[in-house]
């Protein structure tokens, strides 16, 4: 697989370490309440046979951490962005949601 | 048809021409009191359990590919019951008694071969831990001994001793450990289960399940729709999706794990052997090859097969035990695709449908497992409880904090 890093350019898969989804949410608060947003934060995946947002850290090259689009089932990669910008557009998607 | 030598001789003077099929291949029924999804290693021992401890008849096993075609014959054959903790050593060990009366039980040869297996240690704390870990395994009643680094030499001359990063300590040996043939495992738990009149549905993938007042009424598939009172999913690798279909989020990730053998040597190890300091497993098969596998490639894939840049690293941590290693060739490697669960410890349990049983998380160790999960699951399916040597795979310890991480190492779908 090659990563198409914004900051580096295509580099191959050994520089980058993948730490998962990146769909869950982190919950905001540590309220006793929260306690179910928290275990499905921690433990629960939807675990997509297809299209999958994923950190990687780009450990090997310049140490940003990303988030790839991949298909899990071809191995095909679409596209990897920052996992600022990610959060950045999960966060107006929630908030496109709200309104 | 039982096999034993009278059988073979006769069969033998009729040029083999007359030997009966394994197994049925039957169409199936519109009805089953019990449906196993998935004909792997788990599910056809499940079956097999349950028709012959559970006196249960009216069951079928469905399979999306060819019997055998998933992790039951991408592993790499190894049986063992080195585990620590309280919830998983009972049962492993209950798994390792199951092999040894397997071929005998099934009456089919699975070449359970207790050759040992070996995991090396390369400082004193690794010592330590595996002095822990032997000590824990004697208390449950499996054999375990700590070798030192002479025992060691004594048995595998052949091993980078002093490796200035990696030097050999010593080990952990379990005696009873070893080798079975995985695709005889398969052959013979399905023979057992067809001849007690289990369907065994080939090319039969389910497609939904179909819930009716919190209840399963059966199940979709590419050959209609097959009503059950009771179902059990034993679809590792890709039990996610499976449980999707009955609206549940599991606590796991899909990874592929790559497996590999080399050309055929003569007789060069003769147990199995794990590097302490890297991940790497090897033994050699019966045919001459080494087989050998390491970590999981270490992102979410259904793909069945692995990248390059783990190919390295296994053959690198192997060339590090066994400096020799690097002038083998490597033959064929191969992916399958793992339940990582978020503990590294598996699932059989109910499930909040009612009549609705899971069979799952076995990341990187189901194999040896395979006996004593088809056990425990025919138990928990017949009885509608779970069995104590499996009470604690529940599928809701992640809810309430009582996870069994073997590594002490928290939530990561890695472990093993
Ligand atoms: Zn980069």
């Amino acid at each position: 697989m090659l990563i198409p890093c914004p900051h580096c350019g295509t580099r191959p898969v050994e520089e980058f370490t993948f730490l998962g989804d990146a769909a869950p949410t982190r919950p905001t608060t540590n309220d006793p309440s929260s306690m179910e947003a928290w275990y499905e934060y921690v433990y629960l995946r939807n675990n997509p046979r297809g299209t999958i947002d994923e950190y990687a850290h780009h450990s090997g090259g310049c140490r940003a951490w990303l988030v790839v689009q991949r298909n899990t089932e071809t191995h095909e990669v679409y596209g990897a962005v920052t996992a600022r910008a990610f959060a950045s557009r999960k966060e107006a998607v929630a908030k496109g949601e709200q309104a | 048809m039982r096999y034993n030598v009278f059988s073979l001789i006769k069969n033998t003077l009729s040029g083999h021409k007359n030997w009966e099929p394994a197994w049925r291949q039957p169409e199936p029924k519109k009805e089953y009191d019990i449906v196993i999804a998935g004909g792997g290693g788990h599910g056809l021992a499940t079956a097999y359990y349950l028709a012959k401890e559970h006196g249960l008849r009216n069951i079928a096993v469905l399979e999306k590919g060819w019997l055998g075609s998933g992790n039951i014959g991408r592993n790499t054959t190894i049986i063992r019951s080195n585990y620590m903790l309280p919830g998983n050593n009972p049962f492993y060990e209950w798994s390792m008694k199951l092999w040894e009366n397997l071929e005998q039980d099934f009456n089919f040869n699975a070449m359970v071969s207790q050759r040992g297996v070996l995991n090396l240690c390369h400082t004193d704390a690794q010592r330590d831990a595996f002095a822990r870990r032997g000590n824990a395994m004697r208390i449950d009643g499996v054999d375990a001994e700590l070798l030192d680094r002479e025992a060691v030499r004594e048995m595998y001359p052949f091993f980078d001793y002093d490796n200035a990063r990696f030097p050999i300590k010593g080990g952990l040996l379990q005696r009873r450990g070893g080798t079975v043939r995985h695709d005889a495992v398969a052959w013979g738990f399905a023979r057992g289960a067809d001849s007690r009149g289990v369907d065994i549905i080939q090319h039969c993938e389910v497609k939904g399940i179909n819930v009716e007042n919190g209840k399963v009424a059966g199940v979709d598939t590419n050959k209609g729709f097959i009503k059950c009172k009771k179902l059990g999913l034993a679809t590792a690798g890709n039990s996610s999706e499976t449980a999707k279909m009955a609206g549940m989020r599991l606590p796991m990730e899909s990874h592929v794990l790559q497996a590999f053998v080399s050309e055929g040597l003569k007789p060069y190890i003769d147990g199995v052997v794990t590097f302490g300091a890297g991940h790497f497993y090897v033994s050699q098969s019966d045919k001459g090859g080494l087989v050998f596998g390491g970590d999981i490639d270490g992102y979410n894939s259904y793909a069945r097969r692995g990248n390059l840049p783990m190919v390295e690293h296994v053959i690198e941590a192997g060339v590090a035990m066994i400096p020799s290693l690097a002038r083998v060739r490597v033959l064929r490697s191969w992916g399958g695709i793992m339940d990582m669960s978020m503990d590294g410890s598996p699932i059989i349990d109910k499930t909040h449908i009612q009549g609705l049983y899971l069979n799952a998380g076995w990341c990187y160790g189901g194999f040896k497992a395979t006996p004593a999960s088809g056990w425990c699951f025919a138990y928990t399916i017949a009885r509608d409880e779970p069995h104590k040597l499996n009470a604690a795979y529940r599928l809701d310890r992640f809810r309430t904090g009582h996870m069994i991480d073997e590594k002490g190492q928290g939530a990561t779908p890695n472990l093993h």
